[in-house]
C-alpha cells in the first residue's frame, strides 16, 4: 500500500499481460488528447464541399464527413475535448467525495445519516437523466457538463470514502495520531485520505470512462458542446443521419475512438487495482 | 507405524510465492498414538499450524507437500483423492481452529452447523440429526442447550463459540481430534474450561489429540507427549516434564526460559543474547543487529524512500558527535536548531521532562477517583479509584469486558469518561475534552503504547516518521537534523538498529514494530507511559526481550507505567502494584507481590489458578550448568548497552 516498486509492476505486468495494453492505450490516448492541436494534420473546422462525404483516403485517413471536414483530424481533436470534460468532472467528484465521505465515515453519527440518505436519494435518480435535467436548466455549456457530470459521480465516491475511511477510523494508527497531538480534520487529511488514496485511484480510473461515455453521450443529444466543434458524441450525431445511405466512416471512427478509450481507462483500472492491491504482493 | 494413530513421516511442505518457493515444513516426523494427547508447541512461524493443515489436507492452493508420507490408521493418505478425503476428514479425524467465530457460518443458527457435520457423514434424518445436536451440546457443557441450538453464532461469546465447534468435531466420534491454538484469544478462565473439555471428552472416548499452541503452561498440563518445532522441524521431543524441566535443545531451553511463570523473574526471561547464533528468529536479527551496526535485509525489499537516504547521512554525522559528548547536551551543540525557539521554550521543547523533572512530593502522579463510562446502556467502568506515584508501575488485569481498556484510554485522555476526575500532577485533566486534548501541555507527558504493534503503525509511515511525528506534534521540532538526532535517540534507547528506520511497517518482524510503538511511546519524554497489552501478539521469547526494555527504560527515564494486561505473570513481573478489574469494578488491589502471594479475593484466586503453570525450577538449574547460554554471557553485551545507548549507530 505504502510503496509500489518497479519490480511489482513488472510482476503485474508479467501475470497479465493486458495491463500493459491497457496502459499503453491509455497513455496513448492521453497524450493525443494533450498534443492534439499539433499533430492533427488539417484544420479539423475547415470545410470543403467539394470533397464532402469521401471516404477513406491516403489524403484523409478516415475519409471526410457532410461538410467535407477531416475526420481524423476531427477525432483528434475531439479526444482532447472529450477528456478535458472527463478528466475534471472526475477530479472535482474526486475532491469532494473524497473529503464529504471522509469526514461522515470519520464523524458518523447524525451527519453521516442525514449525507447518507441525501446520497441514496442522488442515486435513486436514472443519472443519465439527472445530468441533462442539470445541463438543460444550469444552461448549455460545457462548464455545466463537467458540472453534472461530476454531479451525477459524487454519490459513488462519497459511499466508497466513507466506508473506507469508516473500517480504518478506530485503527490504533489513528489512536496514536490523536495521542500523538493531531486534531480530528488533521487525521482525515493527512492521515486516513493518503491511505484510502490507491483504492480511490483505481475508483478513478474506473470512473474516467464512464465519464467520456456521459459526456459524448450528453453532446450526442445536443446539450453542452456545440456544433461545429470537433466532438466524439456530435460527430456521431451528424454522422447518425448518412449511415443508411452507406457512408460508414462518418459515425464508425469516432464511435470507434469512444469505446476504445472507454475500454483502456477501464481496463487501466483493473490493472491499477492488481498493482495497488496488498494482498498481490507477497 | 502399525501402532500410530497418525504418523507423520519426514514430511516437507512448500509454499510458492512470487518470488520463490517457501519451505514451511522441512523433515518433520511425529507420531499420535490412539488415545494420547500430543502437544506441539512452537513459535509463529515454526510450522506447527502448517504440519496439522497438511495432516487435513487443507492447505491453501500455494501450499504443496513436496516429499514424506503422512499415514492415518496404516492407510497412507499423503496422496489421497478428494471423495477418499472426504470419508476420513470430519468424520474419522477432525480439527478445532484458532478463531472460533471465524469457523462458524455467520448466517446459520449453531444447532443447523453441527446437524450438518453430522448428515455429511450418515445417512440420518433432520431430526435425528438435530436430536444428536442437543446431545452435543450438553456434552461441550453449554447452558440452557435447547435455547442455544436455535442461536446464531453472534449471539454466543467466544468461549461459547469454541464449545459449539467442539461439539461439531467431535460429532462423528472422530479418532483423532487436532486443535489448532483451540484458546487463543480466550479469557484464562474461559481457556481452562475448554481446555478441560476437550481433555475429559479426549479421554472419554480414547480419541487421540494433537494439541498445537505456543503456551509452554498449557501444553505441559494437557498433553502427555510435547514436540517442540522450530523453522519447520522438529527440535525436541518427550515428555512435558522431562522436556520443560531439562531440556536439551538450545532453542527449547530459551523457549522454556522466556515463557513467564509464578515464579520467574524478568532478568530470567532472556537467555537469547548467548545463544542467538542458534536462531534465526526476529529476536536473532535484533540480538545481532545490537552487536553490530549493520544488519542485512532480512526481510521485504530495500525501499528507497526520497530525502531520507539525505537525512541518513545527515544522521550519521550527528551520530559520531553524539558520541563524543554527553547524552543529551551535545544535541544543540551538534545540530544547531535552525528556528530557535524562545530560550525557555527552547529548553522544554529540546530536553523535555527528561532533565526538566521536578522532584515529586508525597501527591501522587496520576489519581482517579470514581471513574465511570457507559456506553449507551451498558456500563464499562463503573466508580474505579487508582493512583499512581512518580517512577511507580501499576498493572490493570482483568478478563475481556472488564473495562481495562476502556480505563486506559480515558487516562491516556482519548476518551471521555462519563463520570470522575482523573489529576495528572495536581491537574485536573479532564478539564479539556478528550477531543481536544490535543492541545493540551499535557498531551506530551501521558502517552500510549498499543496492544497491536501493527495495526497502530500508519501504514504509510515510515518508523522514522511513525517516531518523528509526536516530535514534530508535540515538541515542535522542525529542524531535519535535530529531529532525526531525537528519533535516532528513541531508536537506540529502545534497541531497534537505526537502518530498520526508513522501512514500513508491513517489513518489520513483531519485535521491531514493538520497538517502534514504544519509542513512539517515549519520543516526547512523558511522565506516564500507558501500555496497553503491548506484547500480547508477540512470540514469548520477543516478548521476553521486549519487557526487559521496559524495565530498563522505566529506571532510565524514571517513568510511570500504567500496564494493561491479561497476563498476569507478566504483570507480576512488571508492577510494584497490581488491580484486578471485574466488569467495570475493582476487585481488590494492592502490591504485586502481595497479592499474587495471597489472593484476598475468590475472583483473583480463580484467576491466578486458571494460569496454566509448569515448573521450570529444574529448568533454571540446567540453564545455569550450560556453559553456552551462562547468565554472564548475556549480561555482557546489555552492560554495554546502558551507559551509551548509542554506541553502536
Amino acid at each position: 500500500m505504502s510503496v509500489i516498486t518497479l519490480k511489482h509492476v513488472r510482476w503485474v505486468v508479467a501475470s497479465n499481460p493486458l495491463t500493459l495494453v491497457a496502459a499503453s492505450g491509455a497513455i496513448i490516448i492521453a497524450l493525443i488528447g494533450v498534443l492534439a492541436p499539433w499533430i492533427t494534420p488539417q484544420d479539423p473546422l475547415a470545410t470543403d464541399v467539394a470533397n464532402a462525404m469521401q471516404p477513406p483516403t491516403t489524403a484523409h485517413w478516415f475519409g471526410t464527413d457532410q461538410l467535407g471536414r477531416d475526420i481524423f483530424s476531427r477525432v483528434v481533436a475531439a479526444t482532447r475535448i472529450d477528456l478535458a470534460i472527463a478528466l475534471s468532472a472526475v477530479s472535482l467528484s474526486f475532491v469532494l467525495g473524497a473529503v464529504i465521505g471522509g469526514v461522515c465515515g470519520y464523524v458518523g453519527g447524525r451527519l453521516d445519516r442525514v449525507v447518507g440518505r441525501v446520497v441514496d436519494v442522488l442515486m435513486a435518480f436514472p443519472l443519465f437523466v439527472l445530468a441533462m435535467a442539470m445541463v438543460a436548466a444550469l444552461g448549455n455549456r460545457v462548464e455545466n457538463v463537467i458540472l453534472a457530470t461530476a454531479f451525477i459521480n459524487l454519490p459513488f465516491y462519497i459511499r466508497f470514502a466513507r466506508a473506507e475511511v469508516n473500517v480504518r477510523r478506530d485503527s490504533g494508527w489513528v489512536e496514536a495520531a490523536r495521542a500523538g497531538g493531531e486534531n480530528d480534520l488533521s487525521i482525515i487529511l493527512f492521515f486516513l485520505l493518503p491511505n484510502i488514496l490507491p483504492a480511490m485511484a483505481v475508483q478513478v480510473s474506473l470512473n474516467l470512462g464512464w465519464a467520456i461515455l456521459n459526456a459524448a453521450g450528453l453532446s450526442f443529444i445536443g446539450l453542452g458542446v456545440q456544433a461545429p466543434t470537433a466532438e466524439w458524441g456530435i460527430m456521431v450525431a451528424e454522422g447518425a443521419r448518412f449511415i443508411t445511405s452507406g457512408k460508414w466512416w462518418l459515425v464508425a471512427f469516432p464511435g470507434a475512438a469512444l469505446m476504445l478509450s472507454v475500454l483502456f481507462f477501464n481496463l487501466l483500472g483493473d490493472a491499477l487495482r492488481d498493482i495497488l492491491d496488498p494482498r498481490m504482493r507477497t | 507405524m502399525t501402532g500410530a494413530l497418525l504418523s507423520i513421516e519426514d514430511l516437507h511442505v512448500s509454499f510458492a510465492t512470487r518470488r520463490n518457493t517457501v519451505d514451511a515444513l522441512r523433515g518433520v516426523t511425529l507420531a499420535v498414538n490412539p488415545g494420547e494427547t500430543l502437544g506441539v508447541v512452537g513459535e509463529s512461524g515454526s510450522g506447527k499450524s502448517v504440519t496439522a493443515l497438511a495432516a487435513m489436507h487443507l492447505l491453501d492452493r500455494a501450499g504443496r507437500v513436496s516429499s514424506g508420507r503422512i499415514v492415518f490408521q496404516g492407510e497412507d493418505i499423503t496422496h489421497l483423492s478428494a471423495s477418499a478425503l472426504r470419508a476420513v476428514r470430519g468424520s474419522r479425524m477432525s480439527m478445532i481452529f484458532q478463531n472460533p467465530r471465524a469457523a462458524l457460518n455467520p448466517i446459520r443458527t449453531v444447532g443447523l452447523q453441527i446437524a450438518d457435520a453430522i448428515r455429511a457423514h450418515r445417512r440420518v434424518s433432520q431430526a435425528a440429526a438435530t436430536e444428536r445436536a442437543l446431545d452435543l451440546l450438553r456434552l461441550v457443557l453449554i447452558r440452557d442447550p435447547e435455547t442455544r441450538l436455535n442461536a446464531y453464532p453472534h449471539e454466543l461469546s467466544g468461549g461459547m463459540c469454541q464449545r459449539v465447534i467442539i461439539a461439531m468435531a467431535i460429532a462423528c466420534e472422530p479418532d483423532l481430534l487436532i486443535a489448532d491454538e483451540p484458546t487463543t484469544g480466550l479469557d484464562v478462565s474461559t481457556q481452562k474450561a475448554i481446555m478441560d473439555l476437550i481433555a475429559g471428552i479426549a479421554a472419554e472416548r480414547a480419541m487421540g489429540v494433537i494439541f498445537i499452541t505456543h503456551d509452554l503452561g498449557l501444553a505441559a498440563k494437557y498433553c502427555g507427549r510435547v514436540v517442540v518445532m522450530k523453522d519447520g522441524r522438529v527440535v525436541e521431543q518427550a515428555a512435558p516434564n522431562k522436556l520443560f524441566n531439562a531440556p536439551r535443545d538450545p532453542y527449547t531451553q530459551r523457549l522454556v526460559a522466556a515463557s513467564p511463570t509464578k515464579v520467574s523473574r524478568i532478568e530470567d526471561l532472556v537467555v537469547e543474547e548467548g545463544v542467538a547464533t542458534l536462531s534465526r528468529g526476529p529476536v536473532f536479527e535484533q540480538a545481532a543487529a545490537r552487536r553490530s551496526a549493520v544488519v542485512p535485509l532480512p526481510v521485504g525489499e530495500r525501499v528507497r524512500v526520497r530525502g531520507l537516504r539525505r537525512l541518513w547521512s545527515d544522521g550519521r554525522t550527528s551520530i559520531r558527535a553524539a558520541q563524543a559528548g554527553e547524552r543529551y547536551n551535545t544535541i544543540g551543540a551538534s545540530a544547531p536548531h535552525p528556528n530557535p525557539l524562545p530560550n525557555g521554550e527552547r529548553e522544554r521543547a529540546e530536553f523535555g521532562a527528561i532533565s526538566a523533572r521536578p522532584t515529586y512530593g508525597s501527591s501522587p502522579l496520576l489519581r482517579v477517583t470514581g471513574l465511570t463510562k457507559r456506553f449507551g446502556a451498558s456500563t464499562a467502568v463503573d466508580g474505579v479509584s487508582f493512583a499512581i506515584n512518580a517512577g511507580e508501575s501499576v498493572g490493570l488485569v482483568g478478563e475481556s469486558g472488564s473495562g481495562k481498556s476502556t480505563i486506559s484510554r480515558i487516562v491516556c485522555r482519548l476518551l471521555d469518561q462519563t463520570e470522575g476526575e482523573i489529576r495528572f500532577d495536581g491537574t485536573a485533566i479532564d478539564a479539556e475534552p478528550a477531543r481536544t486534548f490535543n492541545r493540551s501541555a499535557l498531551r506530551k507527558d501521558i502517552q500510549i503504547v498499543f496492544q497491536d504493534a501493527h495495526d497502530s503503525l500508519n501504514p504509510r509511515f515510515s518508523a522514522f516518521d511513525c517516531i518523528a511525528h509526536p516530535l514534530r506534534k508535540l515538541m515542535g521540532i522542525r529542524g531535519r537534523a535535530v529531529l532525526t538526532e531525537r528519533v535516532f535517540d528513541c531508536a537506540r534507547r529502545v534497541g531497534l538498529p537505526l537502518e530498520l528506520l526508513d522501512r514500513f511497517p508491513h517489513q518489520l518482524s513483531g519485535g521491531q514494530k514493538a520497538r517502534v510503538g514504544i519509542a513512539r511511546g517515549i519520543a516526547t519524554g512523558p511522565r506516564l507511559l500507558v501500555l496497553d497489552e503491548p506484547t500480547a501478539a508477540l512470540d514469548v521469547s520477543v516478548q521476553a526481550v521486549i519487557l526487559q526494555l521496559l524495565v530498563r527504560l522505566r529506571q532510565e527515564e524514571n517513568l510511570s507505567y500504567l500496564f494493561v494486561s491479561h497476563d498476569l505473570n507478566v504483570v507480576r513481573m512488571l508492577c510494584d502494584r497490581t488491580i484486578v478489574l471485574r466488569n467495570g469494578r475493582i476487585v481488590e488491589q494492592g502490591r504485586s507481590s502481595d497479592l499474587f502471594a495471597n489472593p484476598a479475593d475468590p475472583y483473583t484466586r480463580d484467576l491466578l489458578a486458571a494460569i496454566p503453570e509448569f515448573n521450570p525450577t529444574a529448568a533454571v538449574e540446567a540453564k545455569v550448568a550450560e556453559p553456552a547460554i551462562a547468565l554472564g554471557a548475556k549480561r555482557q553485551p546489555r552492560a554495554r548497552q546502558v551507559p551509551s545507548p548509542g554506541g553502536e549507530g
